[in-house]
């Protein structure tokens, strides 16, 4: 299957999924369909890079399975896992029989023991499947080994079992907020895109598709606030998902201008460093 | 077979990428083929694009990408299809006061507006009327940025695109720095150009081997911009947390500490009896105390900056920071550094201490060294680690390599970090053999050796 056509057919379907890519978006997610392999996305929190992934699968109708990672991440948790109370179990009822060692130790090991896990089920699946390692930074080293067999030749190798092969490929996306640097191998193996910060006609895109009760005026005053702040030097800059947050919470408090005052009232929701409020409001002169 | 050259081109591209410090690989270098026949040639920014998301894996090599990509694969040849239209009706004004005057009128619509087309366009006109360096046969000819930055000079319409963004409603401060940035960013785009021009000549080989900067993270304190300054600024707290999240998950790694008995039997519960997996306690984190001592003397002042934002920014990973400056005598500066403050208030306030760590202006460290003992001696214990910052040009002055001896006698380590290149030691009035005999010193010249000295002494 091929998963789009060009890079402007990525740009429509996801936009038609509630997604708006910019062409360096469309074009690199156009070449991970158009090569299999996996992307990986790297950039600030709260830019979209998870909604990626989530909008690659509800464009193409495919199943989204996730692995989120996180420090402590092991093979049993991301690949497969033998389900031991069960084989226990398997052992115990039959030691009434007589079966011999060997016929027990070929029956616990098939496929009615095994837990897969979501590395293992993606790589299974006969249909579609977009397959989101998220947050891959966050893991041990040991795991991005893991990850190399998977990502280059989309196959799993269980000892009992024999090697596993991809019937399908799926669509990976890998996401990180690049805490950690990962190893070249694994970056080697992917596709490489950075998701910044929009300008400020996307952002005003994203902000009008995501809250659409938004005014146009008050929107138009958000993301150019948002893109003075972002010139500001902060310890955390505001991202889409603050924005979006922030257009929200003026619906809700029924602010239909955006003056001094109502941004002083609401900055919470888009800085979160009392330092970074501070500098806000002396740099922006803002008087409540 | 004919060739069409692409392959060549493509090539030579890669090799240029290779010569900037990005590795690129083999395997790297099939993927991008395959990336570019399956990408449709009409547009040039799909192409940047395909090659981007094939061959560079680091945000921070984003920018030498682009300047290499520009020179290989350029937006235009010589002055492009419009620039051959205007040529009839414009050939006679090429350079004279007039076409000054109305280019930077146009120059400062453009900037206000932030109209990036527009912008490209005018720094190519640019260096084309105002760069052009004729040469005494055909080939020699060349261009110059510089000329061209010259008699445009834009940094003169500062004040006048400050009053232009003051008006669209934005605040003092804000506007200045937005006008800088964006008559950065045409001096930049001119730079380009020129550079393109020269490529076209000479073969992009040729300037790509001169024309690229290294990238933020590799780029010598010594040798930043102002602009860099800033950008490595914002690079500080996203470095520190790296660090942070590098150290713990390192520290995880080691903790396995005696077995934890109580806990182990309990998960083996569910498992029938049979403990598969072993619980251990943790260990005890080992904390040190830093003495940070830096030399913040003009030449080496945005260094030590640096280096302390680093470390405050890591303070949790210590017991207890103290900073200390000096230029001939010594001044404590770690009040300045509260949990949680400002990065651009912080530097606003150690500038201004500098002034409190001078007597007479020179730097002379054989005297600090001794204020230092005679002043803040119970800031060093066994349990501390001195950190020296400095590039020990001490004007010819006594080293008092005697005090320095004691103190790093009484720490626990010590170490001497030099911003300056290794072959630049020992020039001039340069002690750092003299001093490096009794502290370690290590050259520490950008944020990548800043980063990972830190993560190796904690």
């Amino acid at each position: 299957m091929t998963w789009f056509s060009s890079p402007s057919d990525v740009t429509t379907r996801l936009a038609g999924a509630g997604y708006l890519a910019d062409a360096a978006t469309a074009t690199t997610a156009f070449l991970a369909g158009a090569l299999e392999k996996p992307l990986l996305v790297e950039g600030p929190a709260g830019v979209g890079k998870t909604e990626l992934a989530k909008a690659v699968a509800r464009a193409t109708g495919a199943d989204l399975v996730r692995l989120q990672c996180y420090e402590g991440l092991d093979e049993a948790r991301a690949l497969y896992e033998w389900n031991y109370k069960k084989q226990l179990l398997r052992i115990q009822a039959s030691q009434g029989d007589d079966q011999t060692w060997s016929e027990t130790h070929d029956d616990i090991f098939t496929d009615e023991f095994l837990l897969t896990r979501p590395l293992l089920t993606a790589i299974r699946r006969e249909e579609p499947t977009v397959l989101l390692i998220d947050e891959v930074d966050k893991t041990d080293v040991e795991v991005e080994g893991l990850l190399l067999e998977v990502l280059s030749d989309f196959q799993v190798t269980i000892p009992e079992l024999g090697t596993v092969v991809a019937v399908r490929r799926p669509f990976v996306v890998l996401t990180s907020n690049a805490t950690r640097e990962l190893s070249e191998a694994v970056k080697r193996r992917c596709l490489y895109l950075h998701l910044g910060y929009p300008d400020a006609e996307r952002e005003r895109e994203i902000v009008t598709s995501q809250v659409p009760d938004l005014e146009d005026k008050v929107a138009g005053q958000l993301v150019a606030t948002v893109a003075r702040l972002r010139e500001l030097e902060l310890k955390k800059a505001p991202s889409i998902a603050e924005s979006v947050d922030w257009a929200r919470t003026l619906i809700a408090l029924e602010i239909n201008d955006l003056d001094d005052k109502a941004i002083v009232d609401t900055l919470g929701v888009i800085l979160k460093h009392a330092s970074d409020q501070d500098r806000a409001v002396r740099e922006l002169r803002l008087r409540s | 077979m004919q060739r069409s050259g692409l392959l060549d081109r493509h090539i030579a591209f890669l090799e240029a990428l290779r010569g900037a410090g990005l590795p690129v690989s083999l395997a790297e270098d099939l993927d991008a083929i395959e990336a570019l026949t399956a990408l449709d040639w009409g547009d040039r920014a799909t192409i940047r694009d395909g090659y981007a998301a094939t061959l560079v894996k680091r945000h921070s090599q984003r920018p030498t990408f682009e300047t290499l990509f520009d020179l290989y694969f350029p937006r235009l040849v010589g002055e492009g299809a419009r620039g051959a239209r205007d040529e009839e009706e414009e050939s006679a004004v090429r350079d004279n006061a007039r076409a000054l005057v109305s280019f930077r009128t146009q120059l400062l619509d453009a900037l206000a507006g932030g109209d990036e087309e527009t912008l490209s366009r005018l720094a190519a006109e640019a260096v084309a009327r105002f760069g052009a360096m004729p040469g005494r046969g055909p080939g020699l000819s060349s261009w110059s940025a510089y000329t061209a930055l010259q008699r445009v000079s834009p940094a003169e319409l500062t004040e006048q695109l400050v009053r232009a963004l003051l008006a669209e409603g934005r605040v003092d401060g804000e506007a200045r720095r937005s006008a800088g940035r964006r008559i950065g960013g045409f001096t930049r785009r001119v730079e380009d150009d020129a550079r393109r021009r020269i490529a076209e000549e000479k073969g992009p080989d040729h300037v790509a081997n001169v024309a690229v900067r290294p990238s933020i993270d590799r780029l010598d304190f010594t040798a930043a911009r102002k602009s860099d300054l800033e950008e490595m600024r914002r690079e500080i707290y996203p470095l520190a947390r790296r660090l942070a999240t590098r150290l713990t998950q390192e520290h995880h790694a080691r903790r396995r500490g005696p077995l934890d008995f109580r806990r182990t039997v309990r998960a083996s519960i569910s498992t029938g009896g049979v403990p598969l997996v072993t619980h251990h306690k943790p260990k005890r984190p080992h904390r040190t105390e830093l003495v940070v001592l830096c030399d913040v003397s003009g030449s080496v002042a945005s260094f030590a900056q640096f280096t302390l934002l680093l470390v405050f920014a890591l303070r949790d990973q210590f017991q207890k920071v103290r900073a200390f400056t000096f230029i001939d005598h010594v001044h404590e500066v770690t009040h300045h550094f509260k949990p949680g403050a400002d990065v651009v208030d912080v530097m606003a306030d150690l500038a201004a201490s500098a002034s409190h760590a001078a007597l007479w202006g020179r730097t002379n460290y054989g005297r600090a060294f001794a204020k230092f003992e005679e002043e803040h001696a119970d800031a060093i214990g066994p349990k501390t680690s001195l950190l020296i910052l400095g590039d020990a040009r001490s004007n010819y002055s006594d080293l008092n390599e005697r005090v320095l001896r004691d103190l790093a006698g009484t720490a626990r380590h010590a170490w001497w970090l030099n911003p300056e290149h290794t072959r630049h030691w020992d020039t001039g009035d340069s002690a750092a053999t003299k001093y490096g005999e009794v502290v370690p010193m290590v050259e520490c010249r950008n944020l990548t050796q800043l980063s990972e000295f830190v993560h190796d002494i904690l």
